[in-house]
């Protein structure tokens, strides 16, 4: 178990800037996921708490001791790759051994813990095998066995589940939280995804170009994001925006200039009663996908194009349709992307009856 | 007709009166089996005709071996000598002291081996795997090395030797081929195809690096190290012209100096006693690359976990 610190930590490939004064505290026993487009810095982040790669500034502490000079294998950290990276030509037994053995544990306790892991991953009848006679799946709870084994205070895993095909993925999703919450230890994850950040992190960091734009809970991100990115990149689909050039009917009131307004695709009504306080707009359903429990139309606007979710509800059928998005519902934004909470609309009244 | 032409698939004639549109399928189906059949065949006789050059020599120096001096004369050679005459290998290992040759061609060959192992592989994975201060430099200078023929600097390699007093000694004769650039050349190649995932897991798994070579990086390029060992051995087990420079006495000369002069005993070429002797010498060769060729065939597929 064990607290990692980032201090002012950054990283450059020769002269290319990767991270830049990067703080962050992943709290003991917390399931944290590092999440953000390719190219973010999450992976270099990732690689420098292990010790795989040389941080070029800034401290580095887990579970309170400085790592900034100490080796991988002396880190207490233990890290699944996203192609589980297992010894070929070791046996799954071998693979889970191998780290046992360097560490210099007995023989007796080699295989108690060997036999314990196995059972907990379901690889008992499978520990004789190689790598390459096992199915995705399979390697997948190998290199977690693996993981596992050496009881580290810290577990790294970096995209790990990018190679599963998509019902393995969901199972396996659900088998590393029920993991996390039998372990108790930190777990650092690493994933492009968002869907997967929300639903398997309790703190979700957000990276983007090398730096932290957003580190929450995934209802906190969700509902209350801090900056134009953090809005757009968490939800499906993404928060829609408008440039306020474009905004017709909408008079507001803020310290700072207004530089954007978003609503979320699930928060916008379709075809709603007029009485319903919010900002109206008027549009046409270009798409229309139905996925059973809920349907997503593509509606364009006089302000651009939007995308509206409804949930349980029947399929709008007309192609002429007025969304209402209530005034609580909107996000405001400056032009450099951070967000302006203290907005207050002048002309509520006006809007909606002036409004479509 | 047109039924027999269905179960045969062969063109026939009556065939072609049918005219419809299975039938002139049928006949271009049949037309190429044929060619394929004929295509097969063709690539056959070529085949045997190549594995004919290849064998050709060797049967010939088999059936040498086992005739009498007068019958190795004859024209047209017999092929196969009709009283063989198994003596021949006994008379060509007593030409000489054939034992001491056998024992010095194998100290010599293995000996080169096991220093070029222990040369190449960390070599190997240092160039394939570190970047340091001039690490393509000096593997530029390690590829230089394969293009400068022995015969070029063989006589300052003589002389330091000679000084050193190696002449005649086994040493003097392994010491020159430590470490081989063709091998790590070859296994830097090798090395390089390894994920380097695989090495940072054994690193968190606190393997060191020498474990990681061992364990991990070694096992991996197997078949690459037999298929070396295999050029190595047969390279030095066959090598002439170093071990003439180096040797002037019976203490270190090898296999291969030992055939040559069963030629000089008599002042006559013995060609029956000469190719019973070059048998000898290649015996351990055959031996070793029968049991290894799966491994070589493997060094040409590469096979990874993905």
């Amino acid at each position: 178990m064990a607290q990692i610190e980032l201090k002012h930590v950054s990283k450059k490939f020769k002269d290319d800037v990767v991270i830049e004064d990067l703080n962050l505290t992943i709290k003991d026993g917390s399931f944290t996921v590092l999440v953000g487009p390719s190219g973010c810095g999450k992976s270099t982040t990732l690689r420098m708490i292990a010790g795989l790669e040389k941080q070029s500034g800034g401290e580095i502490w887990i579970g309170g001791r400085c790592v900034n000079d100490t080796a991988p294998g002396q880190r207490e950290v233990a890290m699944v790759f996203q192609n589980y990276a297992l010894y070929p030509t070791m046996t799954v037994r071998g693979n889970i051994e191998f780290g046992l053995k360097n560490k210099g544990i007995g023989k007796q306790e080699r295989q108690t813990l060997i036999s314990d892991i196995s059972e907990i991953v379901g690889l008992t009848p499978h520990l004789d095998k190689k790598p390459q006679n096992l199915s995705g799946g399979q390697r997948q709870r190998v290199a977690l066995a693996r993981a596992m084994v050496k009881k580290p205070k810290v577990f790294i895993l970096d995209e790990p589940l990018s190679n599963l095909d998509a019902k393995l993925r969901n199972q396996m999703r659900t088998e590393l939280i029920q993991l996390h919450k039998r372990l108790g230890t930190t777990f650092v994850y690493v994933t492009h995804d968002q869907m997967e950040a929300m639903s398997m992190g309790d703190e979700i960091v957000v990276m983007d170009k090398g730096m932290i734009q957003q580190a929450d809970s995934p209802l906190k991100l969700y509902h209350d994001p801090v900056n134009l990115f953090t809005a757009q990149f968490i939800g499906t689909p993404a928060m829609n925006v408008m440039n306020i050039r474009d905004v017709q009917g909408l008079e507001l009131e803020a310290a700072d200039r207004v530089g954007f307004v978003g609503f979320r695709p699930e928060q916008a009504l379709i075809g709603v009663n007029k009485n319903t306080e919010g900002y109206c707009l008027e549009g046409e359903i270009i798409t229309s996908e139905s996925l059973g429990a809920e349907n997503i139309y593509q509606i364009k606007t006089g302000s651009g194009v939007f995308f509206v979710k409804t949930f349980l509800e029947s399929l709008v059928k007309t192609s002429r349709v007025s969304v209402v998005i209530p005034y609580e519902h909107l996000y405001y934004f400056q032009s450099d992307g951070e967000r302006i909470r203290e907005v207050y609309i002048r002309s509520q009244q006006l809007v909606s009856a002036g409004g479509l | 007709m047109k039924a027999a032409n269905e179960t045969v698939g062969i063109p026939a004639k009556g065939a072609v009166i049918g005219g419809s549109m299975t039938v002139v399928r049928k006949k271009q189906a049949a037309w190429k089996t044929a060619v394929n059949v004929i295509l097969q065949a063709a690539n056959v006789i070529c085949l045997l005709a190549l594995v004919l050059i290849f064998a050709l020599p060797f049967v010939w120096m088999i059936s040498t071996s086992l005739k009498t001096m007068p019958e190795t004369m004859i024209f047209p050679p017999e092929w196969i000598p009709s009283n063989p005459v198994w003596h021949n290998y006994i008379d060509a290992w007593n030409t000489g002291p054939f034992l001491k040759y056998f024992t010095n061609s194998v100290i010599i060959a293995v000996g080169i081996l096991i220093l070029q192992m222990a040369t190449i592989i960390p070599a190997a994975y240092a160039f394939a795997r570190y970047q340091f201060a001039g690490s393509k430099l000096l593997f530029g200078v390690v590829m230089v090395t394969l293009m400068i023929p022995a015969q070029l600097i063989f006589l300052p390699v003589y002389l330091e030797l000679s000084a050193l007093k190696l002449l005649n000694t086994h040493l003097g004769l392994i010491l020159p081929f430590a470490s081989s650039a063709f091998g790590i050349f070859l296994l830097r190649q090798a090395f390089m195809q390894i994920s380097e995932e695989l090495i940072e897991a054994a690193r968190l798994d606190q393997a060191s690096e020498w474990k990681i070579i061992a364990r991990v990086m070694v096992p991996l390029v197997k078949p690459v190290l037999v298929t070396f060992t295999l050029f190595s051995f047969i390279a030095h087990w066959n090598d002439y012209f170093w071990p003439l420079v180096m040797t002037t006495n019976e203490t270190a000369r090898t296999l291969p100096l030992g055939i040559a002069k069963i030629r000089e005993v008599e002042g006559v070429a013995t060609w029956n006693i000469l190719m019973a002797g070059n048998l000898i010498l290649v015996a351990p060769i055959l031996i070793v690359f029968f049991f290894s060729q799966r491994q070589i065939i493997r060094a040409f597929v590469y096979n990874g976990v993905k």
